[in-house]
């Protein structure tokens, strides 16, 4: 292992959070305010997971007001206070990027069942 | 004060800053180095000392080379750098320097012979606009355009900045935080890039600009 895998293992959260491409996830963000910590929630589709190790990212998008937000969050940030997943998504690929191109019915994702 | 060390660029990662930002850092892997040679203004008209860095078999050096370690009655070392400095103080031959003089937030300057990038363009070179995609452009996409005026001056002013080599230079970057020591690993975590690529030699020293 080289000098730069150990240090950023030493940095990589032990237990990642466990989701994938499809689910839909409520992430729980700190947001610092004026002095004040706060927790601030962002709910949506994860449309695309980056591996990259400790460098890893994930992106989610939500639909808010009638426009589309996309929001990328470093997987091991430590502002990302929990990553609740609140439903199973049953897609075929890994970057859900055709989500940008539909809107209303058509953004659906199946529920993945197991049978 | 303590000159600076020789080090080999590891690559660069992220951090996390305190308030959850990632920052961009470079690890650097330094020292030990041992002072191999203590220059002085009455010997040699000038301060600076000579350090060596990165063990290796004595037989890949010359013995003229192997006859200055043995001088300084130090192991042989790949690399032998010589640190210019007001004043030598009280460092000596066969002394070995470490990260243990940087400090967490303290300024170092990074020297390091950057990425070759072969002949290139004047765009990338120089950052000119080139020619346009369309209306009409032919064979003219990435070209510099006129180099000079007529037959005043009737010829190219020196310096223009035309295509040729670019990269593996000597480059200095000033004024780069440190954001950690690791003593143990002898590992310098510096915020921001530095010249080079991935294994190359780079010199550390402390920043001459801040105080």
């Amino acid at each position: 292992m080289n000098e730069m895998m150990k240090f950023e293992q030493a940095q990589t959260k032990t237990t990642p959070p466990v989701f994938r491409p499809g689910d839909t996830l409520r992430v729980h963000v700190k947001v610092e305010e004026g002095g004040r910590a706060r927790v601030q929630i962002f709910e949506g589709v994860c449309i695309g997971r980056h591996n990259a190790g400790f460098r890893s990212t994930f992106t989610v998008r939500k639909v808010s007001f009638g426009e589309g937000v996309e929001r990328v969050f470093p997987l091991h940030s430590p502002k990302l206070a929990k990553i609740e997943r609140i439903r199973q998504g049953d897609v075929r690929r890994s970057k859900l990027y055709y989500l940008r191109d539909r809107t209303g019915k058509a953004t659906r994702i199946k529920e993945k069942r197991d049978w | 004060m303590a000159p600076g060390l020789i080090g080999r660029k590891v690559g660069m990662t992220r951090i996390f800053t305190e308030d959850g930002m990632a920052q961009p850092v470079t690890l650097v892997k330094a020292g030990p180095c041992p002072v191999v040679a203590v220059k002085g203004v009455g010997t040699d008209g000038y301060n600076a000392v000579q350090v060596g860095y990165e063990d290796v078999k004595p037989s890949r050096l010359s013995k003229s080379v192997r006859g200055v370690f043995a001088k300084a009655n130090v192991p042989v070392k790949r690399l032998l750098r010589e640190f210019r400095l007001d004043d030598t103080g009280d460092l000596a031959v066969g002394q070995t320097l470490t990260v243990e003089q940087f400090s967490v937030d303290g300024y170092v300057d990074v020297t390091g012979r950057s990425v070759g990038k072969g002949f290139a363009g004047v765009m990338k070179r120089w950052g000119f606009a080139g020619g346009n995609a369309s209306h009409g452009a032919h064979r003219v996409h990435r070209s510099g355009g006129s180099i000079g005026q007529n037959q005043s001056p009737g010829r190219v002013f020196k310096n223009k900045k035309m295509a040729g080599h670019m990269g593996d230079d000597t480059v200095t970057v000033q004024n780069l935080k440190i954001a950690a020591v690791d003593l143990e690993n002898n590992l310098l975590v510096i915020k921001g890039s530095i010249p080079g690529s991935k294994g190359s030699v780079v010199l550390i020293r402390h920043a001459g600009k801040k105080t």
